[in-house]
């Protein structure tokens, strides 16, 4: 593949499991579609593991098991899972016109 | 609905019954609680028999019959009725879990297995389903040690039936646009996501998995978990595509789920917690679960999808909101780049 800006060939390199194309020539990147919502969901990540602020008083520890943020979604995760769609299907009614799925093969 | 069959069932079901002690307060009613291609289910007061699928391989059949009657089961698979009377020669080998039957022509050859009763999740309530239960008994299923199992164990079928979703489809004269997302989804998965060649191991583990390999349900949905009559605990239920591969993918239907936007974050995150916290070893115990449940998900999704689409050239419908959802998933799946050479 050749670079579209200074047609230069471009390296495909490997970030965290996400394929990125890099121009040997002016070091320009180019991604595949979905691959910057992959590479956004793992700068979330980062964030999330960094070690936290040095503290006067530690935080109250976040009730177990429901995080404060959305739970982590893959790639191709319904539009609405980037906290920004308005919610999930039925709204406060949940599951609506879902039940019979959840009970079958 | 095919009448001899249920009557057949009804019938075994009446005879195991009666072994059983009754309250003699009431009579037992006969109920259908699933008459499907591949499983009839009747009851019959506490007794359920159920008439597996024709093609049932009854060697593997009876492996995992005596999976889920083994101890290290007890409280998390529901066991098969021991005493199940042995009813007369079949054309069906008895064997300890499943009993000949003298009517083994009715049966159309499907063998017949015995459960005890339970109460199932409400499905007019949804609401109420136990998503913390069903997270710790999947963590439970996948921590047992599979060496100490009958065996030899069978392959858990959660590929292959996914492939046989996507034949359907295709059987069902699905074609054109209307296919096209869900047959791109399905031509990205890895190989052995689509049953073309055996689960090759696990490639990134979260937790140290144990060589001789990992125990899945293989079907896990809301109908696979029951109340236990006299204990009140919920157990799961249904053996037919028990076996060894890769636990990620009993997390994988409500995965799939949640993807779409149809499961509720709170439920999600609920049941993953609850498998989190009893140690289930498919995802790792905490951070991003998605690397591990990627493929099954994409799979579950294609499943899913290719069922619905199935169902509804059947019924001569267009397809529910749900089932849109489920199809706008395998859309997006398509765009994305392919990963599984």
């Amino acid at each position: 593949m050749q670079c579209p800006k200074c047609h230069a060939p471009m390296h495909t390199y490997n970030r965290n499991g996400v394929q990125i194309e890099q121009c040997s020539g002016c070091r320009g990147i180019f991604l595949d579609y979905g691959e910057l919502e992959s590479l956004t969901r793992l700068e979330s990540q980062w964030v999330q593991q960094a070690p936290p602020a040095p503290q006067a008083y530690p935080a109250p520890p976040a009730p177990q098991g429901y995080p404060a943020q959305a739970p982590h979604a893959p790639a191709w995760g319904a539009p609405q899972h980037g906290g920004h769609g308005g919610g999930h299907y039925g709204g406060h009614k949940r599951h609506k016109g879902f039940g019979h799925m959840l009970f079958s093969s | 609905m095919s009448p001899s069959l249920v009557d057949t069932l009804a019938e075994a079901a009446r005879t195991a019954a009666g072994h059983e002690p009754g309250d003699g307060l009431h009579t037992p009613s006969t109920e259908v609680l699933a008459d499907r291609p591949d499983g009839t289910v009747v009851r019959h007061g506490h007794i359920v028999a159920k008439a597996h699928a024709p093609d049932t391989d009854l060697a593997a059949l009876d492996v995992r019959l005596a999976v889920a009657a083994h101890p290290l089961l007890h409280g998390v698979l529901l066991a098969p009725l021991k005493h199940a009377p042995v009813r007369g020669a079949g054309n069906c080998a008895p064997s300890p879990h499943r009993p000949a039957d003298e009517h083994a022509a009715l049966l159309h050859s499907r063998p017949l297995t015995l459960w005890p009763h339970g109460t199932p999740v409400d499905p007019t309530d949804p609401d109420s389903a136990p998503w913390a239960e069903a997270g710790r008994l999947l963590a439970a299923l996948h921590l047992v040690p599979t060496a100490a199992l009958p065996g030899p164990l069978p392959a858990m079928r959660g590929p292959v039936k996914a492939a046989r979703a996507v034949a359907r489809m295709r059987e069902a004269g699905v074609q054109g646009t209307e296919a096209d997302p869900v047959l791109r989804a399905w031509a990205q998965l890895p190989p052995w996501a689509r049953a073309k060649t055996p689960y090759p191991g696990p490639v990134q583990t979260p937790h140290p998995r144990p060589a001789e390999g990992t125990l899945c349900h293989g079907d896990l949905h809301l109908g696979q978990l029951i109340r236990h009559a006299r204990t009140g605990d919920w157990l799961l239920i249904d053996v037919d595509d028990l076996g060894l591969g890769e636990p990620a993918w009993d997390l994988a239907r409500p995965a799939a789920w949640y993807a779409a936007g149809l499961l509720d974050p709170d439920d999600w995150t609920r049941f993953l917690a609850a498998y989190r916290e009893a140690g289930g070893p498919a995802v790792p115990p905490e951070g991003d679960p998605w690397p591990q449940l990627d493929v099954p998900a994409r799979a579950l999704t294609v499943q899913t999808a290719a069922l619905a689409l199935a169902k509804c050239a059947g019924e001569r419908r267009v397809p529910d909101e749900a089932e849109l959802a489920m199809i706008g998933s395998c859309a997006r799946i398509a765009a994305l780049p392919p990963e599984f050479p």
